[in-house]
C-alpha cells in the first residue's frame, strides 16, 4: 500500500453536521438530549441512526424543547457522565437561561452549534448573532472554519472542558449550511486514539453517588454569590493556560496544531483581515489572488473567541497598517463584537494599527471573492470610513 | 404503616431549612422523602422548599439533590435518571435508585407544564410531586392558574372591579392523566397515611408517576400557622381537594364523606385570602365555587365507575 493510499484509507465525506455527529460518535457519551432545529438537525438525524444501529451505548432524549434539551444535558452531567446536545439560534436562544446555569454548576457539556440568525424577521441561515449572545455565558467558544476543523475541534473542546482546573461548557461553532450542509473531506482518527486522548471523566461529584449525596444548584445570597463568580472566571483563565498543552497533545494523533488563531500570510502583511468561522476560507483565496500581485495583503483566523486571545492578536497584528475586523453579527446601539473586543485589547498597546469594521453576512447573505477583495482595496486605497456594511443595498 | 413505624426511619430531609412556621411545603418534602425509605436523588424547582432547603453554605437534603431552573425539574430529573439507565446498562452502578422531583404550583401547573408534559410523554422512570399551595407565594403570593375562584392574590386584588381571581383553578391531576401514565394521584398533607401509601405505589411503577399534593400556604391562605392540617383535612371533607388515584387509567376515591360532605364556605371562611367573600353582596360568587365544587365531584365519581 502506498504512502498516498494509505492516507486517503482515512479520509472521509462529511458535511460539517455529520462531522460533528462524527465525533459524538467517537466519544460515545452516555447521554445525548436533543431537539430539532434547522440547520443543526442533521447532526441529530445522524446521531440517531448510530443510536438505531447501535454504534453508541448513549441514552438517547428526544425532548420536547431545547430548554429540556438543555436542562437535561445539565441534569445527566450532573450525575457524573459525559452529556451533549446541540443546537442552532432560536434554539440556542431558548436554551439561554440553563445555558447560564451550565457555566455556573460547571459542568463540562460539550454543545456542537451551527450558526443561525435569530428571529425576527425568521431566517434559517447563517450569521454569528446567535452564539455571540451567550459570549458572556461563561462557556468557552471556538469557531471553525471547515467540516475537519469542527470534527476535531470537538475533541480538544471536550478535554479542555473536562480538565479539572475548568470544569466549564464548551461551544463548538460552524456556519449553518455553509458549513453543516456543505460536504468536505477530512481525515478520520482511529477511536482508538480518540478514547486515549480524551481518556474517561471522573469528576468528583455525582448526583449518583448515594453514599456522597451533594447538594447542587443551592442558592448563593450576596455572601457568596461573587466569590461563586470569580471562581468561573478563574477557570476560564485556566482554560487559557491549559489550551496550548492540549492543543500540542492532539497534535500528536491528528497532525495539525490548532493554535488559539490561524495566521495566513500575516507575517510579512500590511493590510490584514481578521475573521471567523467558514468566511476565512473565502478570504484565503483572495489573499492568494492578491498575494500573486504582490499586494501585501494576509488574514488573521480567530478560532478561539472565550476565552479571548488578547495578547496574542495584540502581537500579531500592532505592527500593520490597517486592519478590517469582519464581523457576522451585529450590535446595535455599539460596536460589533469582533471588532469591539479587538479595538479594545490595543488600548495598551503603544503601538497599533488602523483598525476597521465591516459587518457582513447576516442571514446567509453571500460573501463573495468580490466582497472580500473590496476590502483590502479599502484598506490599501485609504477609505475613511470605520464602520462599514459589506454587500448590504443601502 | 403507623406513624411509630415511620417516626424510626432516617430523615433525609432535615430540619434547619427556612421555610415559614407550619408551612405545608415542609410537611410535603419531609412526608414524601421519609415514604420514599430507599436511595433516591431529588430535583427540585426553584420555588419555597428549594430556597429554603438549600441556602449555601448549608442544605437540608441528606440525598443527593438538583435544582437548575424554575420550569424545569422534570427535563433535569429525565436527563438525571438517562444517566443511571446508561451506567446500569453498562454495569457501573448496581444499586436501585429512585427519582423524585418536587415543584410547587407555579412550576408545575404553570411555567413547568411543558417540561412535565414531555418527561411523562417520554416515560421516564421518576415520580413528580406537586405541592400545591394555589398560588406564587414565594414570590409574594401571585396568582397562578391552580388558584381557586374567587381567591384574592396581589395580582388579583380585590376591588370595585373585581372581586379575586375570576377563572376556576386548573385541574392538573386530570391534565397530568390524560398522559396515560402508570399512575397519577391526588393527595393531602392532611392524610398522611394515604400520601405514604401513594409515593409508595408511585415509586413501585414503571414510568413516570405523579402525586399533586394540597399544600396550605400559612400567609397566601391567612390562615394561623398551627392549622395547616385542619384547613387542609377541609378541602377534602368538602370535596375541594378529593383524595384519588388514577392507575392506568383506573379511577379510585380515597376519601369519601359520604353524607358528612361539608359545605365549601366552611373551608372559605378559615382563610384571609377569601375575606372578601363573606360580605352578603358576594354570596352569589359562593354559590358559584359550591356548584362547581358539586359537578366535579359528581364527575369524579361517576369516573371511577368506568
Amino acid at each position: 500500500m502506498t504512502e498516498q493510499t494509505k492516507k486517503e484509507k482515512n479520509m472521509l465525506g462529511l458535511t460539517g453536521a455529520e462531522a460533528a455527529a462524527h465525533a459524538m460518535k467517537q466519544i460515545n457519551p452516555e447521554v445525548v438530549a436533543c431537539y430539532p432545529i434547522t440547520p443543526q438537525t442533521e447532526i441529530m438525524h445522524t446521531f440517531s441512526k448510530y443510536v438505531a444501529d447501535g454504534d453508541v451505548d448513549t441514552e438517547f432524549v428526544r425532548v420536547e424543547s431545547e430548554h429540556s434539551a438543555m436542562s437535561a444535558t445539565v441534569g445527566a452531567a450532573a450525575a457524573g457522565i459525559r452529556a451533549m446536545t446541540a443546537t442552532s439560534s432560536q434554539g440556542l436562544a431558548l436554551m439561554h437561561e440553563i445555558v447560564y446555569i451550565t457555566s455556573g454548576l460547571r459542568l463540562p457539556i460539550v454543545m456542537p452549534v451551527v450558526n443561525r440568525a435569530l428571529s425576527a424577521p425568521i431566517n434559517i441561515h447563517c450569521d454569528h448573532t446567535d452564539t455571540m449572545a451567550e459570549r458572556d455565558s461563561g462557556w468557552l467558544q471556538f469557531y471553525c472554519e471547515s467540516a475537519e476543523e469542527v470534527y476535531h475541534m470537538i475533541f480538544i473542546a471536550l478535554k479542555l472542558a473536562e480538565n479539572e482546573k475548568v470544569l466549564l461548557p464548551a461551544m463548538v461553532c460552524q456556519d449553518g449550511f455553509i458549513t453543516s450542509h456543505g460536504v468536505e473531506n477530512l481525515r478520520e482518527i482511529e477511536t482508538k486514539k480518540i478514547k486515549s486522548f480524551i481518556g474517561t471523566y471522573n469528576p468528583k461529584h455525582s448526583l449518583l453517588d448515594i453514599e456522597h449525596p451533594i447538594s447542587s444548584g443551592s442558592i448563593f445570597f450576596y455572601d457568596y454569590f461573587f466569590e461563586a463568580r470569580r471562581q468561573q472566571i478563574d477557570a476560564i483563565e485556566q482554560a487559557k493556560l491549559l489550551y496550548p498543552k492540549v492543543a500540542k497533545e492532539f497534535e500528536k494523533i491528528s497532525g495539525v496544531y490548532y493554535d488559539f488563531v490561524e495566521e495566513y500570510n500575516l507575517k510579512d502583511a500590511e493590510y490584514v483581515i481578521v475573521a471567523m468561522s467558514s468566511t476565512c476560507g473565502t478570504v484565503k483565496d483572495v489573499v492568494d489572488f492578491l498575494r500573486k500581485q504582490g499586494k501585501k495583503v494576509g488574514l488573521l483566523k480567530i478560532r478561539v473567541f472565550r476565552p479571548f486571545p488578547n495578547e496574542e492578536i495584540v502581537k500579531l497584528l500592532k505592527d500593520k497598517k490597517k486592519v478590517a475586523i469582519l464581523d457576522r453579527a451585529i450590535a446595535p446601539g455599539s460596536y460589533a463584537p469582533l471588532f469591539s473586543e479587538i479595538r479594545s485589547v490595543f488600548y495598551e498597546s503603544d503601538k497599533k494599527p488602523e483598525i476597521y469594521s465591516y459587518m457582513f453576512g447576516l442571514g446567509g447573505r453571500d460573501v463573495t471573492l468580490d466582497n472580500i477583495e473590496s476590502v483590502f482595496s479599502d484598506l490599501m486605497n485609504n477609505k475613511k470610513e470605520k464602520i462599514n456594511y459589506l454587500g448590504l443595498r443601502e | 404503616m403507623n406513624l411509630k413505624e415511620l417516626s424510626k426511619r432516617k430523615e433525609v430531609f432535615v430540619s434547619g431549612h427556612r421555610m415559614c412556621p407550619g408551612c405545608g411545603a415542609g410537611i410535603v418534602a419531609r412526608q414524601v422523602t421519609l415514604a420514599a425509605n430507599m436511595p433516591i436523588v431529588v430535583a427540585s424547582a426553584t420555588g419555597c422548599v428549594e430556597v429554603s432547603s438549600s441556602i449555601y453554605p448549608f442544605t437540608s437534603w441528606k440525598v443527593p439533590w438538583i435544582h437548575n431552573a424554575f420550569e424545569n425539574a422534570a427535563a433535569t430529573l429525565s436527563g438525571v435518571e438517562a444517566a443511571y439507565n446508561a451506567l446500569k446498562k453498562k454495569g457501573k452502578i448496581k444499586k436501585d435508585i429512585k427519582f423524585i422531583a418536587i415543584g410547587g404550583d407555579g412550576g408545575t401547573y404553570d411555567i413547568g407544564l411543558q417540561s412535565l408534559s414531555g418527561t411523562l410523554e417520554r416515560g421516564h422512570n421518576l415520580l413528580y410531586v406537586c405541592y400545591d399551595n394555589e398560588a406564587y407565594m414565594n414570590t409574594g403570593i401571585q396568582r397562578s392558574s391552580a388558584t381557586p375562584f374567587g381567591a384574592e392574590t396581589k395580582t388579583d386584588p380585590y376591588g370595585k372591579l373585581r372581586q379575586g381571581k375570576q377563572e376556576f383553578k386548573k385541574n392538573l391531576t386530570e391534565v397530568v392523566a390524560a398522559h396515560g401514565i402508570p399512575y397519577a394521584a391526588q393527595a393531602s398533607i392532611g392524610y398522611w397515611n394515604d400520601l405514604n401509601m401513594k409515593v409508595e405505589k408511585a415509586l413501585s411503577v414503571k414510568g413516570p408517576s405523579f402525586i399533586n399534593v394540597l399544600s396550605p400556604c400559612i400567609p397566601g391562605w391567612g390562615v394561623p400557622a398551627n392549622t395547616t392540617i385542619k384547613i387542609a383535612k377541609l378541602a377534602t371533607e368538602t370535596c375541594f381537594w378529593p383524595l384519588y388515584e388514577v392507575e392506568n387509567g383506573k379511577y379510585t376515591i380515597n376519601f369519601d364523606p359520604e353524607d358528612k360532605k361539608k359545605q365549601i364556605i366552611e373551608w372559605i371562611k378559615l382563610q384571609k385570602r377569601f375575606s372578601h367573600l363573606m360580605e352578603p353582596a358576594n354570596k352569589p360568587i359562593i354559590d358559584k365555587i359550591q356548584a362547581k365544587v358539586d359537578s366535579d365531584w359528581e364527575l369524579l365519581k361517576k369516573k371511577t365507575k368506568l
